[in-house]
């Protein structure tokens, strides 16, 4: 019984992480930006959807599609107003932009998750699940909004799979992460792509957040946590490797729920931590990291 | 050359500065000398933090975990058996600098983004740990302190601003030693450094080490200082992100810089608080448009003044 239980939660956690973590990946595998504002982004779109239903009293797909426009807007202006402008920029040297990004995108989620807070103020926010009801699986009473979350997961990243590996715009992504230059090379405008890159990042982050939102709530602290889950799940499973991201969400999403249920929900992120540190010290590139 | 580097504007300028600190206590409230009180540790943080990412190019986004092993380990030293402070401040030093120890090993096997994630870790870990160990650490509610340097704020005051001139004159003399070129040069380029026959993981070790002790005497200093320590104040990644943003805003490489970003930073929290919320907001959107528009940080742009005059 407790089995299944383990079996269907850390399932549905996992997926939400994998979800998270894959857009993660996705900026850093092709534009060679850790955006550390994510965990900020995925909160605001969830804030959004729940503002949108709960205050203003929009339907539930609607509300979905505002908090999803929310964190595609915000992915865009966290790609033009700071990240370009600091990849161009002539007075921070080479070597040093990637921890001009870092610092920045920090403070930039850093305002996103204060703006949160001072407008819908910092208590924790359940958006109002699209389905709901009960289902017994194997004997487990799932809430029916578990599987919808899991089956959501899945299906966007199965749409970007399709996008990255089927279509001549995924393509032109996927070269852009392996050999920047060569793309140029062949008369594609770098900076189209690393746009779309950032709009799909937006859609993937919203999604990921207002389906957090329904099946955990958030809150505006939630942002800080959120990064850093996104990040360790992406280094244990190789930076910029979407399929090691996606194992790793599993590893993690499991360990958690393992742990929660097994000892103790005060436990909860320390053995993913501990297993992270393992990692880095006997294989540093993570599962399946390319370098 | 000693002479010279002795008398040179900016440790002149930052001479009479520290001077007129020093009087301050004659004409300011008690409430603005336990602001900079505050301050003055947070610059000894950053100073520490920007030895190591300005000189040895390693960015370290855990400095609160040195800062907080420093203080943990002198208050609850403190806490159980009460033997003179001067030995648990030693104690939380020598903790602190087996933890720059910790640090530094896999600074030596991974390099950008995988470093400043193992030392993400390792502020997640402590805080944990803390959390978890709570009959020993007091948890999320802190440990109390019993024991303090002095009850007088014109004293704590003057301790404070005396370890930060001090802390400050060694670290900027060591960067501009021979020492620190050749550091600056294993974190520029380890490879040619190595080949010069410089030994680039010693000075990498000392420099996390010379790190470690001055974040953590400034850690256990500050602990007894505020008589409690808790996660929030010592070992919370946003206590690292302050000591981060107060090094680059104040200029990257410089050393003094970072007491003036960690004061601005303190201040500029501080006068904003009756806003709530949106303190936090102004704070780092202000440290964001200089990290933005002015890369080179607040001494930079009294630098770049100075040269375009």
């Amino acid at each position: 019984m407790q089995f299944w239980q383990i079996l269907i939660d850390g399932f549905a956690i996992s997926s939400l992480y994998a979800l998270g973590a894959t857009g993660f990946t996705l900026i850093f595998g092709v534009t060679g930006v850790l955006n550390l504002s994510h965990g900020a982004i995925m909160v605001a779109a969830a804030v959004a959807a729940w503002a949108a239903s709960g205050e203003w009293g929009a339907g539930s797909y609607v509300a979905a599609l505002f908090g999803v426009l929310v964190a595609l807007v915000l992915a865009l202006a966290t790609y033009y107003l700071i990240v370009r402008r600091l990849q161009l920029s002539r007075a921070v040297r080479e070597e040093e932009k990637e921890i001009f990004i870092l610092t920045a995108t920090l403070l930039w989620g850093i305002m996103i998750q204060e703006a949160i807070a001072y407008l819908f103020t910092n208590n924790a926010k359940t958006v109002l699940p699209i389905v709901d009801g009960v289902v017994r699986i194997l004997g487990v009473r799932t809430p029916a909004n578990e599987i919808f979350t899991a089956v959501v997961c899945w299906a966007t990243i199965g749409i970007l799979w399709l996008f990255v590996n089927k279509t001549l715009a995924g393509k032109a992504v996927l070269a852009a992460s392996m050999n920047p230059r060569g793309v140029t090379l062949v008369g594609i405008e770098l900076k189209t792509v690393y746009v779309g890159v950032w709009a799909i990042y937006g859609v993937l982050a919203g999604v990921a957040g207002i389906l957090l939102g329904m099946f955990l709530g958030v809150s505006s602290y939630s942002a800080g946590p959120l990064t850093a889950s996104a990040f360790s799940i992406v280094v244990l499973g190789g930076l910029g490797s979407v399929s090691g991201s996606l194992i790793a969400a599993y590893v993690v999403g499991y360990l958690e729920t393992l742990t929660a249920y097994l000892v103790s929900p005060a436990y909860r992120s320390i053995p993913a931590l501990l297993l992270l540190v393992a990692v880095m010290y006997v294989r540093p590139r993570g599962l399946l990291g390319r370098r | 050359m000693v002479v010279r580097a002795l008398f040179s504007p900016p440790v002149l300028i930052s001479l009479v500065v520290l001077l007129l600190a020093a009087t301050l206590p004659l004409y300011v409230s008690g409430y603005v000398l336990g602001l900079l009180t505050i301050a003055y540790y947070f610059g000894v943080f950053s100073m520490a933090w920007d030895l190591l990412f300005g000189f040895a190019n390693e960015v370290n986004f855990g400095p609160s975990f040195l800062i907080g092993l420093g203080a943990y380990t002198a208050g609850i030293l403190d806490s159980l058996y009460q033997p003179p402070i001067a030995l648990c401040i030693a104690a939380g030093v020598l903790a602190s600098m087996i933890g720059g120890l910790v640090l530094a090993l896999p600074a030596l096997r991974v390099r950008g983004p995988y470093f400043g994630l193992t030392t993400l870790v390792a502020v997640l870990m402590l805080q944990n740990f803390v959390v978890v160990a709570a009959g020993l650490t007091g948890g999320e509610i802190g440990l109390t302190i019993p024991d303090v340097i002095s009850i007088n704020d014109k004293v704590n005051y003057w301790i404070a601003l005396g370890f930060m001139g001090v802390s400050g004159a060694i670290l900027y003399g060591l960067t501009r030693s021979p020492v620190g070129l050749i550091l600056q040069a294993s974190g520029q380029d380890p490879v040619q450094a190595g080949a010069l026959g410089f030994n680039v993981t010693k000075h990498k070790l000392a420099a996390f080490l010379v790190s470690a002790f001055f974040s953590g005497l400034a850690g256990a200093l500050m602990a007894f200082y505020l008589g409690a320590a808790s996660v929030g104040t010592f070992i919370d990644v946003t206590v690292g992100v302050q000591v981060i943003i107060g090094a680059v805003l104040g200029g990257r490489r410089t050393i003094l810089g970072a007491v003036l970003g960690a004061v601005f930073l303190v201040a500029l929290g501080e006068s904003l608080r009756p806003l709530g919320d949106l303190a936090t907001f102004i704070v780092s959107a202000v440290a964001l448009v200089v990290v933005l528009f002015f890369p080179a940080g607040l001494l930079g742009m009294v630098k770049g003044v100075r040269e375009a005059t």
